[in-house]
């Protein structure tokens, strides 16, 4: 049996609203191994965003079950999935979210403060990140010195610096132009090669066509699961 | 990990200079207050408490009575109702630390090309005794010039001043009411009275020769007012009960006549006026407290701002692992190293402000350990306190929603 990093099974998610719960998910299975490059479609409302902050930790399920790296997320507190977040997932955003005021090599650095890291063990690993994503020499720069695909890699290599078993990224280049979207695609196909296991949500099917496999969204349920994105359910960018 | 979190909120906080600083401001003020209040509080009860002590503790003063000539009523210590037999008898009652009887008078001393008018007393050895009263130079007045009524005389402080200038005045000739007196000793300085007299512009001569020398009396042995010490605070009911039944008794008072004397409690006008400066000094510190209690508002409000706006930041952090109590101790230190920071800036402008107070205007100013003390553990208090609310509301924060933020 492969080393499955991601298995879900029967996911429910819904919320509670003045006019009643609303269900954004429905009962989602799903099973991503390691190494794969995983590209989540699907229309605005359709379940991708809760599904994602599932995956992340950052919520918990109403219902269903969620193993990342053979570890039941749905029975652990707080902390633990803090410390899950920090350790086995690696977060890109849309906006970067990098800390305006740290420097690049700072803001690398930080999930391995959350980590207990030794000072000088957090300042190499952040330079090796920064190295591998092409920007060491700008590793005392603020962020707002450098481009918005800069900003990007930085956020990749603050989402390495921790080793950890998945990339989650959410419409990591919906702010950037297309070329640089390129580099950053490129960027994810080299961790890729290397084994990390990622998945991407977007919008774009270009950008899903990077991806080995395509999972879409549609009202709180999987629509779609397979190898390569059937050009008829494309749906225009935004 | 702390040292890191420090520089962390040393980081933010260097974000927003202006802001920082005049949170601190708050705290400053308010410390600062409060170490210059106390100061300045505890100062005013250092003041009263000495000028108590000069008056001599523990002391009652026994005036003669009043006369009363066609319906004209002359006050306390005019009527000679009392004699040193009276004071004799009193230094035999239980509790009675000494004795001190007293002939006051006036009258012009002239030195030289200088005179002056001033109080002289007519005094037994135990008065000096009694008022803890020291001799700057010199010998004091002894029983055997009690006894032989020799013309010696001790000067205060003013009266040397305006007679002798800078002259020294022991063994020196001066005539008081036209008499000769050898100077035989200065007294130490005093200063003023609670009643604001100056203590230090007085003569002491022998009591037997202000009787009969100098103001005369009525009969022999009279003497206007006499100087009673109890031996302690709590002997001093006993003392007052037993000293008006004695003095009843040998004035034989029948029982639904009026005293022919008075007797004043100088340790409850002291112990007033204590009480004044008491209630002051906490008045003081309590408004000092209510600045201390604003700068400690004032943190919290800028740390609910700073969460707001640093809402995004928190939910980064949050994402790549930071758990509820980092939030918390990073807010909560921003807020402590504000408060702690700021207080020691005040404790500084607190003591300069009380030593320089004490310069320019020679206020007493008691800068105790413990005051200081206090005021910092109160402000680090008042740091955590007020900072608490914030960052646990910082760390309850949802990391989805604050992601979302905008």
């Amino acid at each position: 049996m492969p080393s499955s990093v991601i298995a879900v099974r029967g996911l429910k998610k819904s919320y509670s609203t003045p006019a009643g719960d609303f269900p954004a998910l429905k009962g989602v299975d799903l099973d991503i191994d390691a190494g794969e490059f995983v590209a989540i479609m699907g229309p605005s409302g359709s379940g991708k965003s809760t599904f994602m902050n599932l995956l992340g930790c950052l919520d918990r399920p109403s219902a269903g079950e969620y193993i990342l790296d053979g570890r039941p997320v749905s029975a652990m507190d707080k902390d633990d999935l803090a410390r899950v977040r920090g350790r086995l997932i690696g977060f890109v955003f849309q906006g970067f979210n990098l800390l305006p005021r740290f420097s690049l090599e700072d803001n690398v650095a930080l999930p391995l403060v959350y980590a207990n890291v030794e000072r000088e063990t957090r300042r190499a690993r952040a330079r090796e990140m920064l190295d591998k994503v092409g920007l060491g020499r700008y590793a005392a720069s603020m962020p707002n010195r450098i481009s918005g695909g800069q900003q990007q890699r930085v956020a990749i290599a603050r989402a390495l610096v921790n080793r950890p078993r998945l990339i989650l990224a959410d419409e990591p280049t919906g702010n950037l132009d297309t070329q640089t979207s390129e580099e950053i695609l490129a960027l994810f196909e080299t961790l890729h090669r290397e084994g990390i296991t990622i998945v991407l949500v977007t919008h774009e099917p270009d950008i899903a066509a990077h991806a080995q496999r395509l999972v879409r969204f549609r009202d709180g349920l999987i629509v779609h699961d397979g190898g390569h994105v059937p050009e008829d359910h494309a749906e225009p960018a935004r | 990990m702390i040292a890191t979190l420090l520089g962390q909120a040393w980081h933010a906080m260097g974000a927003n200079k202006m802001r920082t600083f005049l949170t601190m401001l708050g705290m400053v003020i308010g410390v600062a207050a409060v170490v210059l209040m106390t100061a300045i509080g505890q100062g005013a009860q250092l003041a009263v408490a000495d000028s108590i002590s000069s008056m001599g503790a523990n002391l009652f003063i026994v005036l003669s009575g009043s006369t009363t000539s066609s319906g004209v009523r002359a006050g306390g210590g005019n009527a000679p109702t009392l004699t040193v037999a009276d004071a004799d008898a009193i230094a035999e009652l239980p509790g009675v630390a000494a004795v001190a009887p007293l002939h006051p008078g006036s009258g012009q001393v002239v030195y030289g090309s200088n005179n002056w008018n001033t109080s002289i007393y007519g005094i037994t050895p135990a008065y000096l005794e009694v008022r803890s009263w020291s001799l700057a130079e010199g010998v004091p007045i002894s029983d055997s010039d009690v006894r032989s009524a020799t013309r010696v005389c001790l000067l205060g402080r003013t009266v040397v001043q305006n007679l002798f200038g800078n002259e020294d005045p022991v063994g020196k000739t001066l005539r008081i009411r036209s008499s000769p007196f050898v100077v035989i000793g200065v007294l130490a300085a005093k200063g003023q009275s609670l009643d604001g007299r100056d203590q230090d512009d007085t003569i002491l001569v022998p009591l037997t020769t202000a009787q009969r020398q100098l103001f005369g009396v009525s009969f022999q042995g009279s003497v206007r007012l006499i100087n009673v010490q109890a031996e302690s605070p709590e002997a001093m009911d006993g003392v007052e009960r037993d000293m008006t039944a004695l003095l009843r008794q040998r004035h034989r008072i029948r029982e639904n006549q009026d005293n022919d004397f008075f007797i004043r409690n100088l340790t409850a006008v002291a112990d007033s006026a204590a009480e004044t400066t008491r209630v002051m000094s906490l008045l003081l510190g309590a408004i000092a407290s209510v600045s201390l209690l604003v700068g400690g508002i004032g943190i919290m409000n800028i740390m609910l701002v700073s969460v707001t706006e640093r809402t995004r930041e928190i939910g980064i952090r949050m994402a790549i692992g930071a758990r509820e109590q980092d939030i918390l101790l990073q807010f909560l230190l921003e807020a402590i190293i504000i408060s702690v920071v700021g207080c020691c800036i005040g404790l500084a402008l607190g003591v300069g402000g009380a030593l320089l107070a004490n310069i320019l205007t020679k206020t007493a100013v008691v800068i105790s350990g413990s005051s200081v003390l206090v005021a910092f553990g109160v402000a680090a208090a008042v740091g955590i306190f007020f900072g608490f609310y914030p960052a646990r509301k910082a760390a309850r924060l949802d990391p989805i929603e604050a992601l979302r933020y905008q």
